[in-house]
């Protein structure tokens, strides 16, 4: 078993090594978004000049010549690109991680607490990448990094547990799908719920008037529009995958425990999760209860979520409290 | 229509965003009234308040102690908190998912939500077969349009418009001048599909609780279970559930196994149970066998059987004053902790003469003392050194009157029932305590292991997996097809030219779709992959 402890071993250090790239990453999206004011009008430019290439795509032949590429930024350090370059290492290092994890224990490694937490940080920045990628969200960087950062630091500081055996009931290749869902739908409720405050700040500073003052870290931000639809789009992403947890949760639990729904207390909060989410999707398509209201019923959703992951394990007894 | 920020699947009907314009009953009726309130019930407003006060209500249920899980916690709460507990009982905070009020809530979401999601049903098989919608005079004033001059005469542009629409697998209509297309049905289709899965979803859970049941069981090592409601230690019935409809299979445990982690930070804890079964589904049936584990229930009829947990049964022989066998028997002990299993048990001799005996005992699976030398404990779950301590007590068990009472527990100690002096001991497996004064002795004869097994018949387990199945995939395609049209209208411009107009629009946000039919329309190649796109891109 020699080899099953240097697994672990190396699983310990490739967190470690993790949170480390994690937290530079965390610093350098933050000068980006603080000082790169420069680039703010560059990228000011950029997006009047992707906006005219649209129109031009709408409007006929005559006028579509696409517009000439914004010009190259090369002055300077690119903290953005070091940022990102530090997020896709640590990512690396963290799937590392996860995978040396399973190696030393010889199961899904996401059967504690522990684990489940360091699967849920991987999560998160595996969302935020796909959204870096493919909504240049790239001001959600110093937030969804720190989450990551303060999720690693609570896995190892308080819920850090050896690599060993779990008990019989997880012993089910249930859990390679339940649990899986579970830390998807977190990962992805974590980048909405970043998305969601984002949205209430920026949303108060134009109501207040002051998004005219360009510079600054508020002006890296999406308008409060954009914010408020990314949320939506990743919280549409994450609410069939968190349905689909639950249901197979229900599925496993009859397996496992003769019984699809008992109202254990993790089964209660992952329905009020469940509620609380639909009801936001509901409350963004009624009138009146869009924006503002809405935003702070996804957070309420989020807090219960949390709720759900952290209270319901060391608050209450149930058959979940696993840890 | 015009909203581009309501997104596909979450759009409300217009019966649940005109709450604003609700008019107020004024001197109509009761029918009126009654439409009133029905509109309301009916109004998103009041379904997202309706949510709201589910998932408030379930709060509770996470809590406080509920009968239906842990009934002897209710118990526990009652000692502790004497004068609040009867004040929450009767608010039904000890069964809230049973509760009136509860029912209430979730019964009036559920009305508000076919009174939605019904008529809309309604409306939108109806949208399927209908024409698609006419072309707006101006086109040019929806979110997507495009404007482009050819030579082809105005028919061949609409025929051709037609046919790029329908590769598309857009229904077509010929309008005039215009073409009306509109394809995503799916994404409507699948959202009513979702919230009526839901409905079937409680309707399935429903059947299963009131025409199925549940029980468990306790069945040590050589034993054999029956079927029939006196056998289980616990017994749920449906509330219509007949119990001559009980299968008549019969389980015996011939060997249960339990393995442990030897080493480490989890010492101790376990890996694997194992109940090696034989099991006949009626009296005549040759039977076979099953390696019963967690998670790997075994079917027998419409019953499934659930290994639960564990425990072990000491064999004990107690003869009486006569020096007759009074009970030779394996006898159940309850866990006190999981780490080393340490449990207890009593035995009861009531046909002992001339002085009925009974017995308390803890069982260490693996005794060894403690840190400080002074106590004993369990040091492993296994029974690696099992040892057994034994008080002896003598006098009237209080079987006779024929009250029941707790095979786990001595209740007449005191009233009739004393403990022996000098009749305690220590036993290794073989070892006898004889009682003083030639009361009779006590033999630990060795181990047995018991399981503790679930029994149950829910016939709501498929429909309501079924419904599960039907509502994730109905709200994958809520959220991933959206309802677009498409309209192309050609009129003859200057210079026997033909000027022709097209023009989108799509719920939610538009798609690069539409783009690459203007494309197709004109005569691109570049025209895109009609197969690849399905209007989810950005």
């Amino acid at each position: 078993m020699g080899n099953a402890a240097d697994l672990a071993n190396l699983s310990d250090k490739l967190t470690l090594a993790t949170a480390v790239l994690y937290v530079i990453a965390v610093v350098a999206f933050a000068v980006d978004a603080g000082f790169g004011r420069r680039r703010a009008a560059a990228d000011a430019v950029e997006r009047a000049e992707e906006k005219a290439r649209v129109l031009a795509g709408a409007g006929g032949p005559d006028v579509a010549e696409p517009a000439a590429p914004a010009e190259p930024r090369t002055r300077g350090t690119d903290w953005a690109k070091f940022a990102v370059l530090l997020s896709v290492l640590g990512w690396g290092a963290h799937l590392g991680a996860i995978v040396t994890r399973g190696l030393a224990t010889e199961r899904w490694p996401w059967g504690n607490m522990y684990e489940f937490l360091t699967s849920i940080a991987f999560a998160a920045v595996s969302a935020f990448l796909v959204v870096l990628w493919r909504y240049k969200a790239r001001f959600l960087g110093a937030f969804v990094m720190l989450a990551a950062v303060i999720a690693l630091g609570v896995a190892n500081i308080w819920l850090y547990s050896e690599a060993g055996p779990v008990v019989p009931a997880l012993n089910s290749y249930w859990i390679a799908i339940h649990v899986s869902a579970a830390i998807v739908a977190t990962g992805a409720f974590t980048v909405a719920g970043v998305a969601s405050i984002l949205y209430l700040l920026q949303a108060r500073r134009e109501a207040a008037g002051k998004d005219a003052v360009p510079g600054g870290f508020w002006s890296h931000l999406p308008s409060s529009g954009d914010l408020d639809r990314l949320a939506l789009r990743v919280t549409m992403f994450a609410f069939p995958i968190w349905t689909a947890a639950i249901i197979m949760g229900a599925i496993w639990a009859d397996e496992a425990w003769g019984r699809a729904w008992g109202w254990d207390p993790k089964e209660i909060w992952s329905f009020i999760t469940w509620i609380i989410y639909a009801a936001y999707l509901h409350a963004r398509a009624t009138a009146g209860w869009r924006g503002r209201k809405a935003a702070v019923l996804a957070l309420i959703a989020f807090a219960a979520l949390m709720f759900n992951f952290f209270g319901v394990n060391y608050m209450f007894s149930g058959l979940h409290s696993y840890a | 229509m015009t909203d581009t920020d309501t997104e596909p699947g979450t759009a409300a009907p217009p019966e649940r965003q005109a709450k604003a314009e609700t008019p107020r009953p004024r001197g109509f009726g009761p029918l009126g009234w009654l439409r009133w309130a029905w509109r309301q019930l009916t109004t998103m407003r009041t379904a997202l308040i309706l949510l709201f006060l589910v998932a408030l209500g379930t709060v509770p249920g996470s809590i406080l102690p509920q009968r239906g899980q842990a009934p002897e916690r209710v118990e526990q709460y009652y000692e502790d908190h004497a004068s609040l507990a009867p004040w929450l009982d009767k608010l039904s905070l000890f069964d809230v998912f049973a509760a009136p009020w509860f029912a209430a809530i979730y019964i009036l979401l559920f009305v508000s939500l076919a009174g939605c999601v019904l008529p809309r049903a309604g409306v939108h098989y109806r949208a399927m077969r209908a024409r698609p919608p006419r072309a707006p005079r101006n086109l040019a004033r929806l979110p997507q349009t495009a404007t482009y001059e050819t030579d082809a005469d105005p028919e061949a542009v609409l025929a051709q418009a037609r046919t790029v629409l329908r590769r598309r697998r857009f229904r077509t209509d010929a309008d005039g001048a215009a073409v009306s297309a509109e394809k995503g049905y799916l994404g409507e289709t699948g959202n009513l599909v979702f919230h009526l899965a839901l409905l079937g979803l409680l309707f399935a859970l429903g059947v299963g609780n009131v025409f199925g049941y549940r029980g468990d069981v306790l069945l040590t090592e050589g034993k054999t279970f029956a079927n029939a409601i006196n056998n289980y230690d616990q017994f749920a019935p449906g509330r219509w559930f007949d119990t001559g409809e009980l299968a008549p299979f019969t389980i015996t445990l011939d060997e249960f196994t339990a393995r442990y982690e030897a080493k480490g930070a989890q010492r101790g804890q376990a890996l694997d149970y194992l109940a090696r079964l034989r099991f006949k589904e009626s009296p005549d049936d040759p039977g076979g066998r099953y390696d019963l584990k967690v998670n790997h229930p075994l079917q027998v009829g419409s019953s499934k059987v659930y290994l639960l947990g564990n425990g072990y049964a000491p064999r004990f022989t107690v003869r009486d004053g006569k020096g007759e066998v009074a009970f030779q028997d394996t006898v159940p002990f309850l866990p006190m902790e999981q780490r080393g299993m340490t449990s207890e048990g009593v035995i009861k001799a009531p046909d002992a003469r001339p002085e009925q005996l009974a017995f308390y005992g803890i069982l260490w699976p693996s005794a060894a003392a403690s840190q400080d030398g002074k106590q004993i404990q369990s040091a492993f779950p296994a029974p690696i050194r099992p040892m057994v301590s034994i008080t002896a007590f003598k006098g009237d068990v209080g079987l006779d009157n024929g009250a029941p009472q707790s095979v786990y527990k001595l209740d007449n100690i005191g009233r009739g029932l004393d403990v022996v002096k000098d009749g305690r001991k220590l036993l290794e497996p073989g070892e006898t305590l004889k009682l003083p004064g030639g009361a009779g002795s006590i033999t630990f004869d060795g181990l047995a292991e018991y399981t503790t097994l679930s029994v149950n018949h829910d016939p709501g387990r498929v429909p309501a997996l079924i419904a599960a199945i039907l509502a994730v995939a109905g709200i994958v395609a809520s959220f991933m097809v959206r309802r677009r049209r498409v309209w192309v209208r050609a009129r003859a411009g200057k210079g026997g030219r033909t000027v022709v107009e097209v023009g989108g629009l799509t719920l939610g946000h538009p798609t690069p779709e539409f783009d690459d039919i203007v494309a197709a329309l004109r005569g691109e190649k570049d025209a895109g992959d009609p197969s690849s796109d399905t209007g989810k891109k950005e």
